[in-house]
């Protein structure tokens, strides 16, 4: 059986101490990365489904591999049932 | 490998990364997070920056999961006592939740503006958590004629570059010579001070603000600053600092104080004669710890990057029963004014500083910190790709000035005064801590505290 990943939970974040702007992930992703000024690089951490593949591609591409994705399959904190 | 019960109170960048390094680390007994904000663990830094200039939904900086925690969560909840000999935590609504290991990531709150000085007028602000950041976009989006931020910290400078970015007039007033000075010295503040300006910042140097003054209705109007001069403002930004949320550890015996929560360098909470509080760990902006590196004081980081470690450190000893050191080399960023700056080492306890690469009048450059002849840190302005090769020369204890022939630096390196506000003791330490702005948090005061060890 193959692990089923919830709808709408692609979230990420970007270690700015280590990005060092080489801004692979705004050529892979310009819907979810950008340059805000030439040096400050700004991001969607929960960009949607549909952004998935090019963030991976973000991810893969990224020389100092400062793009974390989130890895959980169990349910949201705050989704029903939680607070056992 | 411990399986039995523990508890993080601190649901927000290090609680939610102890809790995955717990698990990473074999902890298979019973974990419950408790986080006195309604939302899932999320990042701050974005607040002052793409969320206040409205490119990115305060909703939009949720943290990822990094890994299945199978944990409790008790979320919106405050925790408001701490009972050590009984090895519970008491939540505001009355419910005790027992540990038989605890971790406190409470971290830090913005340093409000006083009441009796105009803090409860309305347009008056702070800005640590999303509903801040969504209350003071609100306020931006109504097109107030002025915004005055107080305090040239990180903060400040942040949220005085998204408000030009909107085409908002903005004043900044700082106590110090210097934005940034208490963090990165006189010499990067005063190319510092050009940003704000070429950004078109009434900065207003070497000034505080007396008194905020509204109309009959309880609106802000306008401020009465050091000078005697008036700014007419509907929007104030608090950026004064952070106070270690510490208030629900009173009386439970462990050392906290409004700087933290004072632990080992193991992140072991100790008492107030030092002795170590069994099972009781601190991990994050909270955590005062003797880094050793560091001797003589004790540091508190407010950097994203040490709550990440720290909370590392924290869960592998907590897994174990193990003694590593937590002794990172300190790092953060800040973007502001369309310029990346980032840091290695502890610039604040230089002497002296030198320009090796690029000029400051270029904005791209990197500055060497230096104390009694070694390298202490580097801040590298829009270079970021060279930080490494400093970190490694902090590491292995390098010579000051730095010989490095790069093919960008000066002709002749001259190490000058870094021209740090005097530290003398820790109560002007704390106090000149107000005049800068917050990491992990938003937005983190990136400027170390560092107290006399006790």
């Amino acid at each position: 059986m193959t692990k089923q990943s919830p709808p709408d939970t692609l979230r990420l974040v970007v270690d700015l101490n280590r990005c060092q702007n080489y801004g692979q992930c705004v050529y892979a992703a310009p819907t979810v990365f950008r340059f805000h000024g030439e040096e400050s690089l700004e991001y969607d951490y929960a960009p949607g489904e549909a952004a998935r593949r090019e963030v991976e591609r973000a991810a893969a591409a990224c020389p100092v591999q400062a793009i974390a994705l989130g890895a959980a399959n169990e349910p949201s904190p705050l989704s029903a049932g939680s607070d056992r | 490998m411990r399986a039995d019960r523990t508890v993080v109170v601190g649901a927000s960048l290090a609680g939610l990364r102890a809790a995955e390094a717990l698990r990473d680390e074999g902890f298979t007994g019973e974990l419950t997070l408790i986080g006195d904000e309604p939302h899932e663990p999320y990042d701050r830094p974005p607040l002052s920056k793409a969320v206040l200039s409205g490119w990115l939904p305060a909703d939009h900086t949720t943290l990822p999961r990094l890994r299945d925690i199978d944990a409790h969560w008790l979320l919106g909840t405050a925790a408001t006592g701490l009972d050590v000999p009984g090895r519970q935590v008491v939540l505001a609504d009355g419910r005790r939740i027992r540990y038989d290991r605890l971790l406190i990531a409470t971290g830090t709150r913005a340093r409000p503006w006083p009441e009796q000085a105009g803090g409860g007028l309305r347009g008056v602000h702070v800005l640590r958590g999303r509903e801040d950041a969504e209350r003071l976009r609100a306020a931006l989006l109504a097109g107030p004629h002025r915004v005055l931020v107080i305090g040239a910290g990180f903060t400040g400078g942040e949220v005085a570059s998204s408000c030009r970015d909107l085409g908002l007039a903005v004043t900044v007033t700082q106590r110090g010579a210097a934005p940034l000075a208490s963090a990165l010295g006189g010499v990067v503040g005063r190319a510092a001070a050009d940003w704000y300006r070429d950004a078109g910042v009434d900065l207003r140097l070497n000034t505080t603000v007396r008194t905020l003054e509204g109309d009959s209705h309880g609106r802000l109007r306008r401020a009465v600053l050091s000078d005697g001069s008036t700014v007419e403002a509907e929007v104030a930004v608090v950026a004064t600092g952070a106070v270690a949320n510490t208030g629900w550890l009173a009386g439970s015996g462990l050392a906290v104080d409004d700087h933290g929560v004072t632990c080992d360098a193991t992140c072991r909470v100790l008492t107030p004669d030092g002795a170590v509080v069994p099972e009781v760990f601190a991990a994050g902006d909270i955590a005062r710890w003797p880094h050793p590196r560091y001797p003589g004081q004790l540091l508190r980081l407010d950097h994203w990057d040490n709550a990440v470690r720290q909370a590392r450190t924290a869960a592998h000893n907590m897994a174990h029963g193990g003694h590593r050191v937590h002794q990172p080399l300190p790092a953060f960023w800040s973007n502001q004014f369309g310029v990346n700056c980032k840091s290695v080492g502890l610039p604040a306890i230089a002497d002296q500083v030198v320009i090796t690469q690029g000029t400051l009048a270029q904005r791209r450059f990197v500055a060497a910190y230096g104390r009694d002849g070694r390298l202490v840190a580097a801040v590298a302005v829009n270079s970021p790709r060279v930080l490494g090769g400093y970190a490694a020369l902090i590491e292995a204890g390098a010579p000051f000035p730095p010989v490095l022939n790069a093919p960008d630096g000066p002709p002749q390196p001259t190490a000058v005064d870094a021209e740090f506000p005097r530290r003398s003791t820790a109560a002007t330490a704390a106090a000149t801590a107000a005049t800068a702005a917050t990491a992990a948090t938003a937005t983190a005061q990136r400027r170390p505290v560092m107290t006399a060890h006790p």
